[in-house]
């Protein structure tokens, strides 16, 4: 049996501003406005024009039972529509979208992300991520756990606490382009190494913000994207793989999934512009840098990454949808775009992404 | 030592995480109105139905719900069913009545109880009316309306409930 691989277009993207607090925002009240700015990117008129619907979210995040269910009133689902949701990151929705379009059971899908999570204390939510029987009864929290994995690095001497330092600065310095960021601004990584430290060998800095918000996405094969008339880019290959549970068989100085996953998506197979990399901690980028094989050629989240503002749930998408505007917009011919689920980067996805 | 041999069926590891949560712009303003005696629902820009209680968005087209409108605090029963058991934890006696009920001015039910009638007498059009706490015990809270009571008003036609206005049968339709 061969079917034969239907190419995919991102057509439409938009991402809210990543904000410490929505205050008394609800998921629709932050779903909607992304929603109708995609739709208004093609010219929709809300989820019954598309074949397909795919979110990720979270209910642990803001607390709400069932919030993703909630979430569905942004779309104007009557009549009943297609529609599915992951407990992940939408980027994982943008992966299910992209096999239901494959299989030919789609031919355009609208994906979505949102993340509330200033109601809870994120890195203790976190923990509940964990094994149940080992790690989650000890509540380890996400930024200990990472600043484990940040002294795995400093000790075997693959990085220095200025690497580190530097992330943060170049993060700073390219969000003040990024209208959507949280943390932005000139930092010199003297000043950053000046900071004290917050989990040793974290400083504040090293750690992304918590951020509440939205983004989603709208794509579509290469057919229905020329029917639009629309701009689009191609989503030339996705692929995700994820390790080990027992964060005492990894490895936490490499990241092996992102390795796997960059290879069967085809990272290597061209120049890479531009890469937005989903690293919730300064180390992370560097580890993410060597597995997918970057070099001196690419921009490295020229968006402020996550560092800048991370969208629970929302992020990984949002890192598909940053290389996508900047092939749009001509800045840049190829691209890729990585999310990241569990502890220490556990769960990596990789996505390619190329001019039309 | 020979418990260490009985098998492990299961481990005690308690789940607390404390959140600060927020009901919504849409559902705060709907809660502050509730605070001050007023039911409110939201008009859809597009559809025309009105909603309660507003969640911010008319959910079949996915627009958002601005504008405000003050309902009556007067309802049809949609339907109902008469609760026998206990339930723990639940004050109220059994047998009792939890109706949906839509509220004139509305297109869609909500759910409270209906009380001071005769449980085998209650029916679906059947007209009934709120009955508040009083003033200085109103919250930010549905239960500021303690139950709703059956009316002397004609029933509503089945084919007509949601479709009332805020004036009744009598007004206009909506």
């Amino acid at each position: 049996m061969s079917v034969q691989a239907r190419d995919i277009a991102i057509v439409a993207f938009h991402q809210s501003d990543c904000q410490a607090s929505a205050g008394a925002t609800n998921e629709v009240e932050l779903i909607m406005p992304e929603i109708r700015a995609v739709m208004d990117q093609v010219g929709l008129r809300n989820a019954q024009d598309v074949d397909f619907v795919c979110s990720g979210s979270c209910d642990y995040l803001q607390g709400a039972a069932f919030a993703f269910v909630a979430g569905v009133d942004a779309l104007g689902a009557v009549p009943p529509i297609r529609e599915s949701h992951v407990e992940m990151d939408a980027a994982w929705a943008l992966y299910e979208s992209v096999l239901k379009i494959r299989m030919g059971h789609a031919d355009s899908a609208l994906i979505y992300g949102f993340a509330k999570s200033s109601p809870g204390e994120l890195p203790i939510v976190l923990s509940q991520q964990l094994d149940p029987y080992y790690l989650a009864p000890l509540w380890v929290d996400t930024v200990s756990l990472a600043a484990l994995q940040a002294r795995l690095m400093l000790d075997a001497g693959k990085i220095t606490e200025a690497d580190m330092a530097a992330v943060v600065s170049r993060s700073r310095h390219n969000a003040m382009n990024n209208p959507h960021a949280q943390l932005a601004g000139e930092v010199s990584v003297e000043s950053l190494l000046a900071q004290q430290h917050f989990v040793s060998p974290l400083r504040r800095h090293d750690c992304c913000p918590v951020s509440d918000g939205a983004s989603a996405m709208i794509i579509a094969t290469v057919e229905q994207a020329k029917a639009w008339g629309k701009p689009y880019a191609i989503l030339r290959g996705i692929d995700h793989r994820i390790e080990s549970h027992n964060l005492c068989t990894r490895d936490l100085t490499e990241s092996p999934s992102t390795r796997r996953a960059a290879e069967a998506a085809g990272v290597a197979d061209g120049a890479v512009d531009v890469a937005e990399l989903y690293a919730p901690f300064s180390h992370q980028e560097i580890i993410l840098s060597r597995a997918l094989g970057l070099g001196e050629g690419t921009s490295v989240n020229p968006s402020g990454g996550v560092l800048a503002g991370n969208l629970m749930m929302a992020s990984g998408l949002s890192r598909v949808g940053e290389v996508f505007q900047r092939i749009v917009s001509g800045e840049a011919r190829r691209g890729v775009a990585h999310a990241t689920s569990g502890p220490c980067l556990q769960h990596n996805l990789v996505a390619v992404v190329e001019a039309a | 030592m020979s418990d260490a041999r009985e098998p492990v069926t299961g481990i005690e590891a308690p789940v607390y995480l404390q959140y600060q949560f927020t009901a919504g712009r849409a559902p705060s303003r709907f809660l502050s109105a509730l605070k001050q005696g007023r039911l409110t629902g939201q008009r859809c820009p597009g559809c025309s139905q009105v909603y309660i209680p507003p969640r911010g968005a008319c959910p079949a087209c996915g627009i958002a719900t601005e504008e405000e409108v003050t309902l009556s605090n007067k309802a049809t029963v949609q339907s109902f069913t008469i609760v026998y058991i206990p339930i723990p934890g639940n004050p109220i006696k059994p047998p009792y009545i939890v109706a949906n009920l839509v509220p004139d001015g509305a297109n869609i039910s909500f759910i409270h109880l209906l009380s001071e009638c005769v449980n085998e007498e209650v029916h679906i059009g059947q007209r009934v009316e709120a009955v508040w706490k009083p003033e200085a015990e109103w919250d930010y809270k549905m239960d500021n309306i303690l139950y709703y009571k059956p009316l002397e008003e004609p029933d509503v036609p089945v084919e007509m409930i949601g479709k009332l206005g805020v004036d009744g049968l009598e007004g206009k339709q909506s």
